[in-house]
């Protein structure tokens, strides 16, 4: 199999969506924490806690919807942490999410060997099934590429959308914006800075637990310790790479995506006889460092992105 | 103008105190505004005009006394009450997220947060006819961060005029205009005025408070120290009343231009986003006197003071340093050379905030002076910053606190004294007594002056064209990055050098040369 | 709320905030161990006397402070400037893979070569790992944050391929393992016949040397100067980027030396578990010591306490081990809002 067939495979592109998914609900809950000013750093180990939360609530007996609601839900309990401790407080962003990550990071193992403590593999769940969507899933490629997936890989697109719609049709995304790029602008309109700023790193934070539990819920049926696998922070990249904007970040994660697939089935051919599998899994991490590099130069990024504000400060 | 003080009392204060700790930035304060009437607060820096504001618009609740907007108690402590009772403030720092269009500045807040349209086009005919009405021309849709200074302030008063404000409180307003930019805005308040609103005047120019007021109200110290009629007082009594004392501003004289120390030779440097670069500008630094350059904050100011700071250079043409054309320019190179260096923001550029007196004092020759081989000479840094104090009336408990503690007076006072120790040749001020009070001022006005008369060539940089018309031996004035001719102390008015400041005569200097 | 600068912070100020923040991470402990089942007090208890209470339990402590002291050395010293080296647990590798490149035979040398040769291959390799990083952001203004984390799982891959290649060894039986240094390029133990090695003292004289660098050299100023406030040093003539390559090089110096000292001090050959999580770990130490290079061995030597602890509590009763990640990880949060509570006022408007 070349090169030109496996781009021109349905298969290759449903996987390409598959992957896509959970980097789509990170990347735009990340998008939503910068824009309103705050790095979230924690977003590696909120993905993990949401893949753990959701999973586990589900083999509790939870329906999957239910699954999806409480790493939601898990998620903004980690961001109400990281937002009181880097809104009002001011903290320095770099610590305060690498401390998170390491916290929930720690804090679902913990659980994990609590709840399951004798256990030598997890058990398995039923995860979400694909849907075809009549008619449209019938098309050649483009069917089963992009509508026979999972209802949460719909509900990604679906989000981003609406993220979109929010941030750049409402008066609240007008004030998410702006608290990104000049908050005294904000307080100036009577707008509390800090409810606007926490609000997005909780929200943003549920959008990346449900991010994480797309692995669990629907890419697997089972939870394991190093399922995240730094995507938390290849969202990190993503975000920069779609210029803060929603539809170039979910167009970027689907790219990246197809690229992570593209590497997995070249494994498979005459080139991964020769070179050695972990160039390939390097690949994907070389990858974002590229699109950090090639977007460095953009000005796109939200001025006040990293910087405490402190009403009333002369 | 008239008093109006029959007219209806439309804000109140009555008895406002705050304290800081120990500081008590306001001390029963009361007063009244009325109708259609223009108040001017005036009063110098740290005397509490920040945080009275501040508390009217619920940023900081009072210790005691209470607000009263149109006959209703303000509620303290919300930020959003006084908005919608129609106060509308332009800070003196503009409020305007760059990233966002005119018009979205403008709904910024105006509609409730769980709204879920913003009606752009309504939006924008609405803008489109306060503009017109008031004579407030801008582009309802264009990007905040392309605008120009003047063009930023006409989007903070629509801003204030979308909400129907009937009170307008105006920071500082002039502070970033040309004379004849401030002249218009005078005119579209008096418009406003005659409509009905309400205006406080924040100001400590004060020609345009006996231009523009019915009313001045001194603040000092936190305190209502005095209420005039502008019809009964004059520019003298007011200066008095705000320093509290007869202040003399030193009485510079003129001096003659000896040999000139530095020259720029048709220099350009890029553009920097919005900043205007330099436009191959010609100017000659001479010993024993002092250069001013007016402006327009933004038009290139930053460009010049960059580049003789050593920070960037030249992109075409030619630099002299005593008579040497430079190469290898940096920094440090700057230093080396005796430029003397005294930065627009002594908060974010001049000193490290957390560090103490001694390692902010060192920080420009801790290589060359107070070390040896790579290790630090400490308890030299110590004596020396000992004397810096000493010598330049630094106010402080010692050379080991951290400099953020100290005032600003304070804080400029050592950098004065970092870089004119060692008696440099070239001077570069760079709005040296901006936030000052006027004790200060003078301060830093004096020890130019003297570095002046023992031979130094200073240029000094200040959009207060007060401060540069009464220090300069030779005036440039500055627009989107080309430089006037020279003009002798004396020898413009004010609105002449305005014109240049608003970019007139430039095309006319070009057609000249050609 | 607002936070007020407060003048000069009274010594309760200075105290009582950080006190706090220790309590409130072990009474999350102690929650989390009643939720699992255990006695809080016995839980504590056992660790302990896991981390202290023999001559072995002592000796494994201070072992295992030995690689926390070199990367949370690495990790102070960048943070210190604002270099936000994140990914120190990659230059640890990049060290033991130079150790074990020169250590396993190819070159004949004696011990008293062999060994520094090692050592400054090791800090060599982790300096050059963070140099990238470091270059990028000053060249072309990348976050380094992200690059460092990504270079962690590059890295890994990348020994991951050399253990089951070039470095294999051949009598490993399959698993990804290197071959074993030869004796000459082995640390030796302090004491004859007790497993505590000259790493150790190495880490500690690290951490001496980083704070007369810190204290009193031209350079430990210029790096506070440019971390404090990068645009003023810059403008008193500081040569800022060069002083941010300096401090990667010397940051991924220290971390390679982790890697150096835990292949020739402690395990004698390279596998893909060398380090669970040291880099990372540094993190922690380097915050809880304030980023001051004596604090590091102090928070080291707690840090290891609790995780050599933890680990044999958790063989005595039920209470998983990772108790100790949970500890830290909350220790940390808590001592970055104490520390600001020392310096600030919390005000209501």
């Amino acid at each position: 199999m070349d090169l030109f067939d496996i781009l021109l495979s349905a298969s290759f592109w449903a996987a390409a969506i598959r992957i896509a998914s959970p980097l789509i609900f990170a990347t735009l809950g990340e998008l939503i924490c910068e824009r309103a000013g705050v790095l979230n750093l924690g977003i590696e180990g909120i993905m993990v806690a949401g893949a753990f939360a959701g999973w586990i609530a589900v083999w509790g007996g939870l329906p999957l919807w239910g699954g999806v609601a409480v790493a939601m839900i898990t998620g903004m309990m980690l961001g109400l942490v990281h937002s009181i401790l880097s809104v009002p407080f001011g903290l320095s962003q770099h610590v305060v999410g690498i401390g998170l990550t390491l916290l929930a990071t720690s804090l679902t193992f913990y659980t994990y060997r609590v709840v399951l403590p004798e256990v030598s593999s997890p058990p398995k769940i039923t995860a979400f099934q694909p849907y075809e969507i009549p008619l449209l899933s019938d098309l050649p490629i483009v069917g089963p590429a992009l509508f026979s997936q999972t209802p949460l890989t719909y509900a990604g697109f679906v989000l981003a959308g609406l993220t979109a719609v929010v941030l750049y049709r409402t008066p609240l995304g007008l004030a998410v914006r702006a608290a990104g790029e000049n908050p005294a602008a904000v307080a100036a309109q009577g707008l509390s800075v800090t409810a606007i700023r926490m609000g997005a790193v909780i929200v943003g934070s549920g959008f990346m637990a449900v991010g994480g539990a797309f692995l669990t819920l629907s890419a697997f049926d089972s939870f394991f310790f190093d399922m995240v696998n730094g995507r938390g922070w290849i969202c990190i990249a993503l975000v920069v790479f779609g210029a803060w904007k929603p539809g170039k970040a979910v167009l970027g994660a689907v790219l990246f995506a197809a690229f992570d697939a593209l590497q997995i089935r070249l494994q498979q051919t005459g080139i991964g006889a020769v070179v050695p599998y972990q160039v390939f899994l390097m690949l994907p991490y070389f990858l974002s460092i590229l699109a950090l590099v090639v977007m460095s130069r953009r000005a796109e990024i939200p001025a006040a992105l990293m910087v405490p504000f402190n009403k009333g400060e002369r | 103008m008239s008093t109006t003080t029959e007219a209806q009392v439309v804000l109140r204060l009555q008895g406002i105190t705050k304290r800081f700790g120990p500081v008590t930035a306001n001390e029963e304060v009361s007063f009244d505004l009325h109708r259609g009437e223009v108040i001017a607060l005036l009063g110098e820096n740290g005397a509490g005009k920040t945080t009275l504001m501040n508390i009217l618009f619920g940023q900081y609740t009072a210790d005691a006394g209470e607000v009263e907007l149109f006959g209703q108690p303000l509620p303290p402590g919300a930020p959003r009450a006084a908005l919608d009772a129609g106060v509308g403030m332009v800070h003196q720092h503009f409020t305007l997220a760059d990233n966002l269009t005119v018009w979205e500045n403008i709904v910024l807040g105006v509609d409730d947060l769980s709204g879920l349209s913003l009606k752009p086009r309504e939006v924008k005919s609405r803008i489109r006819a306060l503009s017109e009405r008031f004579h407030l021309k801008v582009d309802p849709s264009a990007k905040v961060g392309r605008l120009t200074v003047g063009e930023r302030q006409r989007v903070e008063i629509l801003k204030a005029l979308y909400r129907d404000a009937k009170i307008l409180i105006l920071d500082e307003p002039t502070a970033v205009l040309t004379p004849q930019e401030a002249e218009a805005l005078f005119a579209t308040l008096e418009e406003a005025i005659a409509t009905g609103l309400s205006v406080i005047f924040i100001s400590h120019k004060l020609h345009e408070v006996m231009a523009i007021s019915h009313r001045v109200l001194v603040l000092r110290h936190g305190q209502l120290v005095a209420e005039r009629a502008t019809d009964s007082t004059n520019r003298e009594e007011l200066a008095a009343l705000m320093v509290g004392a007869e202040v003399a501003a030193p009485s510079i004289e003129s001096a003659a231009p000896g040999a000139p120390l530095l020259s720029l030779r048709e220099v350009s440097t890029p553009d920097h986003g919005a900043a205007p670069g330099l436009k191959s500008l010609n100017l000659t630094l001479a010993a024993g006197q002092i250069t001013g350059l007016a402006g327009v904050s933004g038009n290139g100011q930053a460009a010049l003071s960059d580049l003789l700071s050593g920070l960037i250079t030249p992109a075409s043409g030619e630099m002299m340093l005593a008579g040497q054309s430079i190469k290898n320019w940096s920094a440090r190179s700057a230093i080396a050379q005796g430029i003397a260096r005294i930065p627009e923001d002594r908060h974010k550029t001049g000193t490290i905030a957390d560090f103490d007196l001694t390692e902010n004092a060192i920080l420009e020759t801790y290589a060359s002076r107070f070390s040896r081989r790579g290790w630090m000479d400490w308890a030299r840094a110590r004596a020396f910053t000992k004397d810096l104090i000493q010598t330049y009336d630094v106010r402080c408990p010692g050379p080991d606190i951290r400099i953020r503690l100290l005032s600003g007076g304070n804080m400029q006072k050592l950098i004065l004294g970092r870089v004119l120790e060692e008696e440099p040749q070239i001077i570069l001020a760079n709005q040296p007594v901006r936030g000052l009070d006027i004790g200060a001022v003078n301060y830093v006005h004096e020890q130019l002056a003297k570095a002046r008369d023992r031979g130094a060539a200073v240029l000094l940089i200040s959009e207060d064209l007060d401060e540069i018309m009464q220090l300069s031996d030779v005036i440039h004035v500055i627009s989107e990055g080309r430089l006037s001719p020279g003009f002798a102390r004396g020898s413009m008015r004010p609105e002449e050098l305005g014109g240049w400041m608003a970019g007139h005569g430039f095309d006319a200097e070009a057609t000249d040369a050609a | 709320m607002r936070l007020e600068p407060i003048e000069a912070p009274s010594p309760a100020r200075r105290i009582v905030p950080p006190a706090l923040a220790m309590a409130a991470t072990f009474l999350v402990a102690a929650a989390l161990a009643l939720i699992a089942g255990g006695n809080p007090f016995a839980v504590f208890g056992l660790i302990l006397t896991g981390a202290f209470g023999s001559k072995f339990a002592l000796l494994e402590t201070l072992n295992s402070a030995t690689p926390l002291i070199f990367t949370g050395l690495a990790i102070a010293v960048a943070f210190r400037a604002k270099l936000w080296n994140i990914g120190a647990e990659a230059q640890l590798y990049a060290g033991a893979v130079l150790t074990v490149i020169l250590g396993t035979g190819a070159l004949g040398l004696p011990s008293y070569l062999m060994l520094p040769l090692c050592g400054l291959a090791a800090m060599l390799a982790g300096a050059l790992l963070l140099l990238g990083p470091a270059l990028l952001k000053t060249r072309l203004g990348v976050d380094e944050v992200v690059t460092t984390l990504l270079f962690n799982f590059i890295f890994l891959l990348f020994v991951s391929y050399l253990l089951e290649g070039p470095l294999k060894d051949p009598m490993g039986m399959g698993w990804p393992k290197s071959a074993r240094l030869t004796s000459e390029a082995r640390l030796p133990r302090i004491v004859e016949g007790l497993r505590l090695h000259w790493g150790f003292a190495l880490a500690l004289v690290a951490a001496l040397l980083v704070w007369v660098i810190n204290t009193r050299t031209t350079l430990g100023y210029e790096m506070r100067a440019v971390g404090q406030n990068a645009e003023a040093a810059g403008f008193a003539g500081i040569p800022v980027t060069r002083v941010i390559l300096k401090t990667a090089l010397l940051s991924g110096g220290l971390a390679g030396l982790a890697g150096f000292s835990e292949v020739s001090g402690l395990k004698g050959a390279l596998t893909l578990d060398l380090s669970p999580g040291f880099g990372y770990t540094g993190i922690v130490v380097a915050m809880l010591a304030l980023l001051h290079p004596l604090g590091v061995v102090l928070a080291a030597l707690f840090v290891a306490a609790i995780f050599v602890g933890a680990d044999s509590m958790s063989r005595a009763v039920g209470v998983p081990s990772y108790i100790a990640d949970i500890m830290l990880a909350s220790a940390l949060l808590f001592m970055v809002l104490a520390i600001l509570l020392t310096k600030f006022r919390v005000r209501r408007d």
